[in-house]
């Protein structure tokens, strides 16, 4: 369960970010900016094969005290970044992969609307339902 | 208060509660039975009625009513009473009644002795009906088959025509002069004759049962579009409830199905835009035929996520129907709904189209789906299927059915028919490695079945993969689709020399687009050109007219029915440059020389081609150019006898 998610277009401007409210956003928006860098280099250091083909998924980012930060970057060099809480019991690798899928998928549809334009921040519903999903669910509920 | 706060979104959207389609029409159905009055509260008399009759004992009614929040409030509001009808479902399957047990998939909650709901809110229309006032609905969609049943109601029509004398359609929520001025005023090119359908439709109105009128009876205070959504949902509901207990029920007045001459309508609009019935209308053309309904382009959005079922960027004649008559219905003052209504999928939509007798339409229907020769809602799946079967990679079903049980619940994804056309339509490879197939399904144009493992291989025919994209080889195999989609290659390199200077600041961005349209303008007459169904040649002629209406780039969006919408896109993204997110240059722009004497031959082989198709492109645009001339003269001639007359009205002109 993600605390924020974010997509981040190729010009490296967001096109989504939704955080888990209770917490402080700017705090999130900070840590999606940072992760950034990180991104920027793990894609640059598998460029060097071209014509390889580059691992979509890049896992965790970093970590650091209060929570991991996972990336996953598309072909058309959209980045996804997911946040989670490190007290979370830690989603294994392959749930985080399949949050990254759906996202990926999600996303896909989002720009298939002929009425999104590529470049407008992500207002589609379905896409939010998706997030929605994703986020930690705790807060609804207690 | 967090579990307020939770609650209310999980009464809001569903979502957070999770309740599944069947879940929702029931409670929703349930919750207009319980007559909330203005501000969205229930009466407690009848949620207490409610209550008894779940037959629980009254100790657990208690915690029912102090665990969903509603004794905390004093009252129900919607999302506390969704809460409470999950926990009696709960308490009624033997769980314990802690919210917990909310999120478990449990039956629906049963409730003896609670009369069949459609009648009640049929009798709870008539003291309600005075204070319908603007509320007052005749949808625009609906069919009504069974007269004998509507004679009770025709009282109530009656009634109601009288105090909204409106030629339909009506709307629930506008005034009435309003609607059929926005009905009329939607330009569309082949126009209709508009007063012929208004007459069709007000006589198909006047016989419709006012079924929609007694659920917003109870609605019918509502003022808030949350509930609306709720009315949404209670009208798909009645109308799901009514189809379960009837056989195929078409008396219900469910705005959201699509009446005959509606259906017509759609067919020679669709006609208009696509000749063959049976294919598809690509994204830009119905993007831009849609945003001449003047809707604001959220909800338009909105509704080809909603329409686009099969999530292909594309409409197919039932699709198209959906999302007009979503739009229809939006025009008229309805709210979109948060998920498709039951009435308006595809499976329904083939249904609705065997039934209709006219010859036309069983022409399309057998063109559509030769195999739809029974009405059952499985063959209707299936040929839905098969439709876009057709189109689609049949292998990744089965790692699509594996997807849909990973993933329990998409919050908008109608269970029955999605599920089915997810398996087929989007052959997304999870299983696999192969994150590009993913992309490349994404990025292809509606047909061509997706190339599975044809991934990265820089040997591929096309040189286009080495033009544009020197080093991206996951997106190659996705421009397969149309050979002619050589064109803009050139174009992009040199486009993106150009726009490479300015990639740095993005503030440049806004002053790109002025190139970069003009440049997509050229691709896309390109494009157009090179297309390679129905010449677009022959397109221009009805386009012509659009073109003397509407703007240019609409034209050109006619001209793109031929070319794949996705290459499309993605060729001229480039242009836009740091608008999009689409695969092409990332990298080459800081090296565009890199590759160039590696590629110089073949380059120039793209070169040569591209001057080619910009000279036929020339043609075309001089062509257009003549007849727009042409059309100007005729203004012209127009407006020198007019100025005649003038004179020779004006007796004694003081010059």
């Amino acid at each position: 369960m993600a605390v924020c998610i974010a997509v981040i277009a190729k010009e490296n401007y967001p096109l989504y970010i939704r955080s888990v409210p209770t917490q402080n956003e700017l705090k999130f928006h900070y840590t999606v900016h940072t992760s950034l860098d990180v991104v920027e280099e793990k894609i640059s250091a598998v460029g060097k094969s071209l014509g390889d083909q580059r691992e979509l998924y890049l896992g965790l980012l970093y970590p650091t005290e209060d929570y991991k930060v996972y990336g996953y970057v598309t072909n058309s060099k959209v980045k996804f970044v997911i946040v989670v809480d490190s007290s979370n019991t830690s989603l294994r690798d392959n749930e985080i992969r399949s949050m990254f899928r759906k996202l990926h998928n999600s996303f896909t549809d989002v720009m298939c609307n002929p009425f999104h334009n590529p470049g407008d921040t992500i207002q589609s519903k379905a896409f939010d339902g998706i997030v929605s999903g994703m986020m930690v669910q705790t807060a609804s509920y207690t | 208060m967090d579990p307020e706060s939770g609650v209310a979104s999980a009464g809001a959207g569903g979502s957070f509660i999770s309740l599944n389609e069947p879940e929702q029409r029931y409670y929703s159905g349930l919750h207009s039975l319980c007559q909330a009055d203005a501000s969205g509260t229930l009466s407690s008399s009848k949620v207490a009625e409610l209550f008894k009759a779940s037959q629980l004992p009254p100790e657990s009614l208690h915690k029912v009513t102090e665990l969903c929040g509603a004794k905390r409030l004093g009252y129900f509001g919607t999302p506390q009473f969704f809460v409470a009808l999950k926990l009696l479902a709960a308490a009624q399957s033997g769980l314990p009644i802690h919210l917990e047990s909310v999120t478990a998939n449990l039956p629906l909650p049963r409730f003896v002795g609670l009369k069949n709901e459609p009648e009640m809110r049929y009798s709870a229309v008539p003291p309600s009906i005075d204070g319908q006032g603007a509320q007052c609905v005749s949808a625009p969609g609906s069919v009504c088959r069974t007269p004998a049943d509507r004679s009770t109601f025709r009282h109530l029509e009656a009634k109601v025509e009288k105090k909204e004398p409106w030629s339909p359609p009506r709307s629930p929520s506008s005034s009435p002069p309003r609607s059929p001025l926005i009905y009329r005023g939607y330009p569309y090119t082949k126009k209709r004759n508009g007063a012929d359908s208004q007459i069709a439709y007000e006589s198909k109105h006047s016989s419709r049962p006012i079924v929609l009128l007694e659920q917003h009876s109870s609605p019918s205070n509502y003022g808030t579009k949350a509930n609306a959504e709720h009315l949404a949902m209670a009208r798909a509901s009645s109308s799901e409830r009514l189809d379960q207990q009837g056989a195929v029920d078409y008396s219900d007045d469910d705005p959201w199905r699509i009446t005959e001459e509606q259906l017509e309508y759609y067919t020679n609009q669709f006609k208009t835009l696509q000749p063959d019935l049976g294919a598809l209308i690509l994204g830009t053309i119905a993007k831009n035929f849609f945003t001449k309904s003047k809707l604001p382009i959220p909800e338009l959005s909105h509704i080809w996520e909603l329409s686009d079922v099969d999530r292909d960027g594309a409409l197919t004649f039932p699709e198209f129907c959906t999302a007009f008559h979503l739009i229809v219905a939006r025009k008229n003052g309805y709210p979109l709904p948060e998920s498709l209504p039951p009435t308006l999928r595809p499976g329904v939509m083939q249904q609705e189209e065997d039934i209709p007798d006219t010859p036309e339409d069983r022409s399309i229907i057998e063109r559509l789906q030769p195999s739809l020769a029974t009405t059952k809602q499985d063959l209707k799946e299936e040929s839905c299927k098969q439709a876009v079967g057709m189109k689609r990679m049949t292998t990744s079903q089965e790692k699509r059915t594996l997807q849909l049980g990973a993933f329990p619940e998409r919050p908008e994804a109608p269970q029955d028919l999605d599920p089915h056309m997810r398996t087929k339509t989007r052959p997304r490879s999870h299983s696999s490695t192969s994150f590009e197939d993913v992309m490349k399904k994404a990025e292809e144009p509606p047909t061509p079945p997706p190339r599975p493992q044809k991934t990265h291989s820089r040997a591929s025919s096309l040189d286009l993969n080495k033009l544009f994209q020197q080093g991206a080889p996951g997106i190659k195999s996705g421009w397969f689709p149309p050979p002619p989609a050589l064109p803009p290659r050139p174009l992009t390199s040199q486009v993106s020399h150009f726009i490479n200077v300015s990639e740095k600041t993005p503030q440049n961005k806004v002053q790109q687009p002025n190139f970069a349209d003009f440049s997509r303008f050229r691709e896309e007459e390109e494009s157009s050109v090179k297309s390679e169904e129905q010449g677009p040649r022959s397109r221009f002629g009805p386009s012509t007219e659009d073109l003397a209406n509407a703007s240019k780039q609409d034209g050109i969006g006619v001209c793109h029915s031929q070319a794949p919408q996705k290459p499309l896109r993605r060729k001229y993204h480039p242009e836009n440059q740091n608008l999009e997110t689409v695969p092409p240059p990332a990298m080459p722009f800081p090296t565009p020389t890199k590759p160039a004497h590696k590629l110089l031959s073949k380059q120039k082989r793209e070169i040569q081609m591209a001057i080619r198709k910009n000279k036929e492109t020339n043609a075309v645009l001089t062509r257009l150019n003549s007849e727009l001339q042409q059309q100007l003269k005729v203004v012209h001639q127009e407006r020198v006898t007019l100025e005649s007359q003038l004179e020779l009205l004006r007796p004694l002109a003081p010059t």
